[in-house]
């Protein structure tokens, strides 16, 4: 709970009513204070969210400014569910989604090993697993196009040494998922390792020991003191991993196709994720009313994965 | 593993070793974790070195088999090439212009407003905390096309400053970063602290800008690390905004360069060594300050 400096004088004694008037007056200074949030949030993001729902229900190329919209039903949404490209869309990007949440995984143990007090070096790893997150996104599918190289990039070298065969990551609509995913493990492992070791290291040690006293095993100790203290974390990191991966632009965008491709996605739109698409239809093909229509449906989406997460999994014990 | 040790005493940290076999298993568990952890440093590392190693050659010396391990001596081409058909510094000089400027403000409004949800207790305070934290759950992919509306009615598409204004503005007051501040102002600044100055007649921004502000300086470096980084390294808002050459930040520009020198590789990864460059030497300079900033957010948050 925040102190209460400004007192609770005028409340007893006065109507209650006088009273809350009374405070809001006292409370000039705190109102300004935290007004910018407020008028900026009305502007620049409850507007345009409320906006959004409006343009998904118009047909409008956005040349002529408002009032040149022609309103047209449900009929995008309609369009929406029998455009195959987009159920293409949405399905690669679940699925990157499914894999990407690898990365969780990696971090979880790797966290816990760093965190076990055998390691030494400890601060140079962990600033190690780090670096891929403060590049920039774009930066880096500029390196990875180029470490996938179907005859000379490094990935397919090492793959040679140990035997096996090359493949076309970005030119097959077979491998351009597995690359896509492989870039994105590889940039946010480290970051998610970081969280979940600052997480382990506020389960204070004396658990452990009473749990080792009561000859507890490795992985009893793991499944029932680590996992339900360490839940809060991961249900963070598993929440912005569902907005992120569901969300994702740069290293599709990139990696199949180049940022000024007319027909992103690569090979069979194998590639194409919904952020994509979306950005592909309202920006080279002025779309936007079926734009926004995808924008609700992926907003509905993201918002249904993060609420079933967060019943089924992620939910604190009662 | 299951240890007894006599009651009584502090349980060890020390594993009681029973036999010659367990310490072989840790050993061999532990050469097997060294072994993990330094090949997936090696996977996190590598790119990098890549890039620098591409960025000082020729097409026809990077595409070799075995790959070019070591930088060669064409960096002075590349970065001719480079900037002849794009205007790269003046892109890193709106980089700059945009993520500073936007971190300035961002530690001014958050901090104030954290101060306000932390230190004073006014009618619907709590409620309209709560508001602002569920703000943050929206995914932004729904306001996108009509804040793309907003700021060409704005006029904030013209090609001149105020096409910055788009990139600089929304967020400086946003709810991650009052949050952030409020959680630190909560536990770190005493009441007698502005109360003192609240006898002594002094105005209640006065309190804020002469008091609170200077001791608040490690939650505002975490929150301009993250902020700096974060708008430096945003890539969709400003391809959506940015249409002249001259106003596109380093990422948009670096985009570009994949369609400009197709066939260049060096030259593209050039470009991407000079925009990774100054976050990464910043973060090399101070690793652990650098993830402590970025990090600590999703631990408080949780």
């Amino acid at each position: 709970m925040a102190s209460t400096t400004a007192g609770a004088g005028g409340r007893s004694g006065l109507g209650q009513k006088r009273g809350t008037w009374f405070e809001v007056r006292r409370s000039f200074w705190p109102y300004v204070f935290i007004s910018p949030f407020f008028i900026l949030f009305g502007i620049f993001g409850l507007f345009p969210y409320v906006y959004a729902f409006y343009l998904s229900f118009v047909e409008w190329s956005g040349i002529g400014g408002p009032g040149t919209e022609t309103w047209v039903g449900l009929r995008n949404y309609q369009a929406l569910l029998g455009d195959d490209l987009w159920w293409k869309s949405l399905y690669n990007s679940v699925w990157l989604f499914v894999v990407t949440n690898l990365n969780l995984v990696i971090a979880l143990v790797l966290a816990y090993i760093l965190n076990s007090g055998l390691i030494r070096f400890k601060e140079v790893y962990r600033a190690a697993f780090f670096a891929p997150i403060v590049a920039s996104s774009v930066a880096v599918a500029v390196i990875f196009t180029t470490l996938f190289g179907e005859r000379y990039g490094t990935i397919n070298w090492v793959l040679s040494l140990v035997g096996l065969p090359g493949v076309d990551w970005l030119g097959s609509a077979t491998w351009i998922k597995p690359a896509i995913a492989t870039v994105v493990i590889w940039r946010y492992f480290g970051w998610n390792t970081v969280i979940y070791l600052a997480g382990l290291q506020s389960i204070p040690t004396d658990l452990y020991e009473a749990a080792r006293v009561d000859g507890a095993s490795w992985p009893q100790i793991f499944r029932h003191i680590t996992l339900p203290l360490l839940r809060p974390v991961i249900t963070f990191t598993v929440i912005l991993s569902i907005i992120g991966a569901l969300q994702l632009f740069e290293e599709p965008l990139m990696l199949a196709g180049g940022s000024q491709s007319t027909s992103p996605g690569g090979t069979d739109q194998a590639g194409l994720t919904t952020l994509v698409y979306l950005y592909n239809q309202a920006f080279s093909y002025l779309k936007f009313g079926y734009a926004s229509a995808m924008s609700v449906a992926l907003f509905v989406i993201i918002v249904l994965f993060s609420f079933v997460y967060y019943r089924t999994v992620g939910r604190e014990r009662d | 593993m299951a240890t007894v040790t006599s009651p009584g005493d502090t349980v060890s940290r020390i594993e009681p070793k029973t036999g010659g076999h367990v310490r072989t298993v840790d050993r061999l568990s532990s050469a097997i974790m060294y072994l993990l952890l330094t090949a997936l440093a090696l996977i996190s590392v590598y790119p990098f070195w890549w890039m620098i190693v591409a960025s000082t050659r020729r097409t026809a010396t990077i595409l070799t088999i075995p790959p070019p391990a070591v930088p060669g001596g064409a960096i002075l081409q590349n970065y001719n090439e480079l900037v002849s058909q794009i205007p790269y510094w003046r892109n890193m000089i709106n980089s700059v212009l945009v993520a500073g400027v936007h971190t300035a403000l961002v530690l001014f409004f958050c901090s104030l407003g954290g101060y306000a949800f932390a230190k004073f207790a006014f009618p619907g305070r709590d409620k309209l905390f709560a508001l602002m934290l569920a703000t943050m759950m929206i995914p932004g992919v729904l306001g996108i096309i009509p804040s793309f509306m907003l700021m060409r009615w704005l006029g904030w598409l013209n090609p001149d400053w105020r096409n910055y204004l788009p990139l600089i503005i929304p967020g400086v007051a946003n709810a991650f970063g009052i949050f952030w501040m409020r959680q630190y102002i909560m536990s770190a600044i005493p009441d007698d602290l502005m109360d003192a100055a609240r006898i002594d007649g002094a105005h209640e921004f006065g309190i804020y800008w002469r008091i609170i502000l200077p001791v608040i300086t490690p939650a505002l470096a975490a929150l301009a690390i993250f902020t700096f980084m974060g708008k430096w390294n945003d890539f969709f808002w400003p391809l959506v905004i940015l249409k002249e050459r001259s106003m596109y930040t380093l990422p948009v520009a670096l985009a570009s360069l994949q369609s400009l020198y197709a066939n260049e590789l060096g030259v593209q990864l050039l470009g991407a060594t000079i925009a990774i460059a100054p976050v990464m030497i910043v973060f090399l300079m101070s690793a652990r300050r650098f993830m402590a900033g970025l990090t600590a957010g999703a631990i408080k948050g949780a």
